[in-house]
């Protein structure tokens, strides 16, 4: 059926309030089942041997002590997951990642697996599985990668993108460049020019929850996987494709998920724990240790990155450029790519060019970490606004809102922008009463912008219409923070139904149609067009019902607060059918009701956020503490505002730990020294204030509701806006990210010997 | 190697089970007794999800060995509900959504508890002290901080 | 892996004594089962050394805290007359880690376990507190000082358990504090750690002091030409230029994934300066 998905403007019922989450007592309980909380009979414990070395060629492997160990099952290595890529590259980068075939590429790569009876036994195998490795040059630094003599990576690597093509091996994979106009001529009409070079660190998600799978290959060629994943048919897909499993005969359940933020996007573990369940021909439970889940999975880029902002003295810019380097890893993707278009996104722009450039290193491969990459092109932008406002002699608010982005403007990216909020945040910000609070000694306040495009995808949603007129809807984007109880919200109010009507569950993958990952801030945008699109099928269908019920023409009954009428006078005395009173009928009136959708979810809205921040430095030791914070983002129309504010909240905190403290830290021999959470310092209770939020709601012309994606563009301004609060309280232009104590000490040494 | 013979009690049960010397506290709730409301994040104390009450005092049981556990009082997230009626923080976590994924939201209601035990009327700092060995990476901790000083203020009978 | 658990300390010595090899001592466990989770380690016996009787009491006698090697550091919060005795011990030992890991961590396990950055050994070795140490030839005496011998080593013997650390009654007109530096508020381990205990003369000038380092060196450092520099004063600016210039002077760091030589440096001294202020207001000086 024919889906509309123009905004319509309505009052809304439903959408909007606060209901209680329907997952909540499962998970106030202990309840709820996370990836390592599922067992199956007979079930395996799994280890998996990785690599000490950053670099390293794989000379031999003799598993054969191994599987002798008492209660060892299967002991896999790489000649247990043949290369089945046929030619695709990116899956055969998924496979090698998985479990290194020739060279390990980064210490905590994959090189063997176990499974055991327990964990004593799978330890001790562990112990006896022999690598020869031949131990290589290694290069972690996403510079140091591009100098002329580093060791190269990849031999097969020639950096794309560039014209002639090289000749030579090179660790940059590829260069991208975005922009319009003439940038020269712009810095040329320009009366200040700021420049600057910026680096940021290597952060990681920092779920909570290990990634955690149980694996069982059945006898019959059929195979189960329960796993906490963002998209459970993307991992369906991933891992038939490397074990060479037809996609029906793989069933995979996604378990709660104990937190992701992009991290859960790529498969790790779960091919490995396939392969080991089909050797030994049991289910195996495999979960990564901490330990593994830092050195192993996929944290982001660390990047360098160079700008120059040109603009008159009145403040308007007339050019900027940024050059972006991002680490990738050891796999080749388009992680500066994705820098490269964020970087100027908020700004209406005659001349802009902007060049990224795709770095491998010896580190683990890089995952999308929320907004992946634009946080870092963020920072080195808006810092180096900020210090053009401060050259100009403006206020920096007036200067993002003379030069912002607007509806029909032409994006740095490409696209020509719909309504949009970047300008609406900023003068929801100049309108703050925290703009003016007063400031104390060693205090100093900052503000800074973000962008994210914002995906939809495919999306299938099934609603189906018990006899007791109650509602299940079975989704297939995973409920990271509460999209069962928006989507249950935007179930009731298509259907003009309580919200305590509807019971929202993520189907597996054999119950419902494909559905792309839970990424991009989609899982209730798409999510929610494809449940109005199912809800609208089973209005259909209803009408229909009271039609028959009735014996009048179908099209004389209409849909309105939860019920059937009968359109016009000659029907006036038929009462009104309500969803109940149809669903109890519905065994004499031609069977079950349910409504199915299936659609693309195109026109996600961009998204903008500004936020305003104030620390507080000690001059003495460099330490710097957030007392005040506000974000305000535009959220299109916000579903469940409770959970939008903790999308806000969320992901501002996770830009405070990113650009204070949290960084991935390498010893000279390649190995990274902090996995755990002890020197992988995420923010703690005590180190945050409360987080103030404001909502703006410029709808979405491509959604009936008018929603935007909200999770991820909330952990694009913090980097920024936090380096130019400690900037301004400090008097030191802080341009290397994390602001860790050691870096701010340092940085004002260095200005007092000036 | 032989097994460790353990008698406890475990939210007001008499419970008994066998434990290999090196199992944790954590290992035995998880994988002998079917307790998997503690979660293990981390293995080394870092996180606060498996956390536990063991008389009286709330402590990570990824750092308690099975063994230790002999005559001692355990209380875990299964423990807290009256039956079916929550506990108030349980309530006030559902209500202020203080939870977005959960993984940590056992360990964190299980810290609140022995907090409103020995404190029922704390600052906003003390929760803040108190929770930090509490990670949560999904909600900034803000809703958290206000569930709490929810639940403590209707622990006190302050509300109408 | 062995698990015991014995009553008396006689008992535990010789199981310590008589083991083959890789045998602990098990109070609080909040370092040993983190070892225990990393494939390296391994451990043959575990001593439980929590049923020995005393092992869990603090016990006030005329002129001595006790401190028994079971009680956890929470335990030394909750106990009123060695909070107002010796402020800084308490409060060093009560940074230690989590809520969680008060529960259970103890200021021996801080002690033998032997970590540089120990929180509360720079502000026991300020307080000059002693090691009451067990052993199968009977106990003796240490100054905790003497404990730590370089990261993760003591000297104590085999079989040898601390079953207590003793603390004198502070004497008239003195006070001390403990701070050490962390990047967040809570949760890591300590940077730079600073012990101090000040004694005023009845003019209120320092008549002895204590500085002690963690975390600036291989073991807990005490800073005697640090100490030194305050006798006499008022902790008047020169005098505390002085102090800190020595206690930057006599930190010896590495740079890690915790900080760097330079930082490190600098922090000693700009903590002990705060540290002794404190130090100073607690012994009734003005």
């Amino acid at each position: 059926m024919s889906f509309d998905a123009a905004f319509q403007n309505q009052n809304f019922k439903s959408v909007g309030t606060r209901p209680l989450r329907p997952d909540g007592v499962d998970k106030v309980t202990g309840r709820a089942r996370y990836g390592a909380d599922f067992n199956m009979p007979g079930q395996l414990v799994a280890r998996v041997l990785r690599s000490p070395h950053a670099h390293a060629r794989i000379v031999a492997i003799d598993t054969a002590r191994a599987a002798a160990v008492k209660g060892v099952k299967a002991v896999i290595t790489a000649a247990d997951l043949p290369d089945l890529s046929n030619g695709d590259k990116a899956l055969f980068n998924i496979l090698d990642n998985c479990m290194a075939r020739t060279k390990a590429m980064y210490d905590g790569h994959a090189v063997a697996a176990v499974a055991a009876i327990d964990e004593k036994a799978a330890k001790q195998a562990m112990k006896l599985i022999d690598v020869e490795y031949e131990v290589l040059p290694h290069v972690v630094d996403v510079d140091a990668a591009t100098e002329p003599d580093a060791p190269i990576l990849n031999d097969a690597v020639f950096t794309t993108g560039i014209d002639p093509a090289p000749t030579t091996a090179s660790n940059v994979a590829n260069r991208s460049e975005f922009g319009h106009g003439d940038v020269e001529a712009g810095f040329a009409d320009a009366d200040v020019i700021v420049e600057r070079s910026y680096r940021t660190e290597q952060t990681h998600q920092g779920y909570i929850e290990p990634h955690a799978c149980v694996a069982s290959c059945n006898p019959d060629g059929t195979a189960d996987l329960w796993v906490c994943t963002q998209g459970h048919f993307v991992f369906r897909q991933n891992c038939a494709d490397l074990l060479g499993l037809e996609v029906s005969k793989l069933r995979v359940t996604s378990s709660e998920i104990g937190g992701g933020f992009g991290g859960k996007t790529h498969v790790w573990a779960e091919p490995v724990a396939l392969a080991l369940s089909r050797k030994a021909g049991r289910p195996v439970k495999l979960v990564m240790s901490r330990d593994e889940v830092f050195r192993a999975s996929g944290p982001t880029s660390a990047t360098s990155i160079d700008v120059k902002i040109g603009a008159t003295k009145d403040g308007k810019i007339t050019a900027a450029t940024a050059t972006l380097r991002y680490s990738n890893g050891p796999y080749a993707d388009i992680w500066a790519e994705l820098g490269a278009m964020t970087s100027f996104a908020c700004y209406d722009l005659k001349n802009v060019k902007t060049v990224g450039f795709e770095v491998l290193v010896n580190r683990p491969k890089v995952a999308a970490y929320r907004a992946p990459s634009a946080p870092m092109a963020a920072f080195a932008v808006e810092s180096a606004i900020d210090e053009l406002a401060q050259k100009i002699g403006m206020d920096a608010l007036d200067l993002r809102i003379r030069n912002a982005a607007s509806e029909g403007t032409r994006s740095s990216y490409g696209p020509v922008y719909g309504p949009i909020g970047i300008g609406p945040t900023l003068e929801a910000a100049q309108a703050h009463p925290h703009m003016t609070a007063p400031l104390g000694t060693n205090q100093g306040r900052g503000m800074a912008c973000g962008f994210w495009f914002n995906f939809g995808g495919q999306t299938c949603t099934d609603l189906n219409v018990n006899a007791d007129g109650t509602v299940t809807l079975a989704v297939g984007t995973v409920d990271v923070g509460g999209s069962r109880a928006s989507l249950s919200l935007v179930a009731a109010e298509e259907l003009g139904i309580d919200y305590q009507d509807v019971k929202a569950v993520v189907a597996d993958t054999g119950t419902l149609g494909y559905n792309d990952m839970t990424d991009g801030s989609r899982g209730t945008f798409s999510s929610s067009m494809a449940t109005i699109s199912a809800a609208r099928n089973a209005i259909a269908v209803m009408r229909q019902r009271a039609a028959l019920t009735w014996d009048i023409p179908v099209e004389d009954v209409y849909w309105e607060d939860g019920h059937a009428k009968a359109a016009g006078a000659k029907y006036g005395n038929l009462a009104p059918l309500s969803v109940k009173e149809i669903a109890a009928e519905s065994g004499n009136t031609g069977g079950p009701i349910a409504g199915h959708s299936e659609l693309v979810a195109d026109g996600a809205g961009v998204s903008f956020a500004t936020h305003i921040c104030d620390v507080e430095v000690d001059p003495e030791t460099g330490a710097t503490s957030v007392i005040r914070y506000t974000v305000i983002q535009d959220a299109g129309k916000a579903v469940h505002p409770a959970y939008v504010e903790g999308q806000y909240q969320g992901g501002a905190a996770q830009g405070i730990g990113w650009a204070l403290n949290e960084e991935y830290i390498y010893g000279e021999d390649g190995r990274l020294q902090n996995p755990g959470f002890l020197d992988y310092r995420i923010p703690v209770c005590s180190d945050l204030p409360m987080i103030d939020t404001q909502i703006l709601e410029i709808p979405n012309p491509n959604h009936p509701y008018g929603v935007r994606g909200v999770g991820e563009t909330s952990i694009v301004p913090p980097l920024a806006a936090i380096a130019n609060a400690v900037s301004n309280a400090v008097g030191v232009r802080m341009s290397h990210i994390p602001m860790s104590p050691p870096r701010i000490l340092a940085a004002l040494s260095r200005q007092k010997g000036e | 190697m032989s097994s460790i013979a353990v008698s406890t009690t475990i939210n007001g049960d008499d419970v008994e089970f066998l434990c290999r010397a090196d199992e944790t506290l954590l290992d035995v709730l998880r994988n002998r007794l079917g307790l998997l409301g503690a979660k293990e994040g981390c293995g080394t104390g870092d996180c606060g999800a498996c956390s536990t009450i063991v008389d009286g005092r709330v402590v990570c049981s990824c750092l308690v060995l099975g063994a230790e556990a002999e005559g001692r009082t355990i209380e875990t997230i299964e423990g807290m509900a009256n039956g079916s009626e929550l506990h108030p923080l349980q309530a006030k976590f559902i209500e202020h959504a203080a939870l977005q994924c959960g993984i940590c939201t056992p360990g964190f209601l299980i810290a609140a508890k022995a907090l409103l035990d020995v404190n029922p009327e704390p600052t906003e700092e003390e929760i803040r002290y108190w929770l930090a060995g509490n990670l949560c990476r999904c909600t900034g901790y803000d809703k958290i901080v206000r569930a709490v000083q929810d639940a403590a203020l209707e622990m006190r009978g302050e509300r109408a | 892996m062995r698990y015991e658990r014995p009553e008396t300390i006689v008992q535990a010595t010789h199981l310590l004594a008589e083991a083959d090899s890789n045998a602990f001592v098990l109070a609080g466990g909040t370092d040993l089962l983190v070892k225990m989770q990393s494939d390296g380690f391994e451990a043959d016996l575990v001593v439980d050394i929590k049923s020995i009787a005393g092992m869990g009491d603090v016990v006030e006698a005329d002129d001595t805290f006790v401190i028994g090697a079971g009680v956890p550091c929470a335990a030394l919060g909750e106990n009123d007359a060695l909070v107002a005795a010796w402020p800084g011990v308490v409060e060093a030992a009560n940074l230690i880690g989590s809520t969680q890991i008060q529960g259970r961590c103890t200021v021996v396990g801080n002690l033998c376990n032997a970590s540089p950055a120990a929180d509360s050994v720079p502000a026991l070795v300020a307080a000059g507190a002693k090691a009451k140490i067990a052993g199968l030839g009977g106990t003796r005496m240490a100054d905790v000082l003497d404990i730590p011998t370089g990261p993760g080593k003591t000297s104590l013997k085999k079989g040898e358990i601390v079953e207590a650390i003793v603390l004198d009654k502070p004497l008239a007109r003195s006070g001390d504090a403990y701070l050490r530096f962390i990047p967040r508020t809570e949760m890591d381990i300590a940077v730079v750690g600073v012990g101090i205990n000040l004694v005023l003369d009845e003019g209120g000038a320092v008549q002895s002091a204590r500085i002690a380092l963690g975390a600036v060196g291989p073991t807990v450092i005490l800073a005697e030409d640090a100490a030194q520099a305050l006798v006499g004063s008022k902790l008047e600016e020169t005098a505390l230029d002085v102090m800190a210039a020595a206690c930057s002077a006599a930190s010896h760091p590495i740079d890690d994934k915790r900080g760097t030589v330079e930082f490190r440096k600098q922090i000693a001294g700009v903590l002990a300066r705060r540290a002794a202020r404190i130090a100073f207001d607690r012994a009734g000086g003005n």
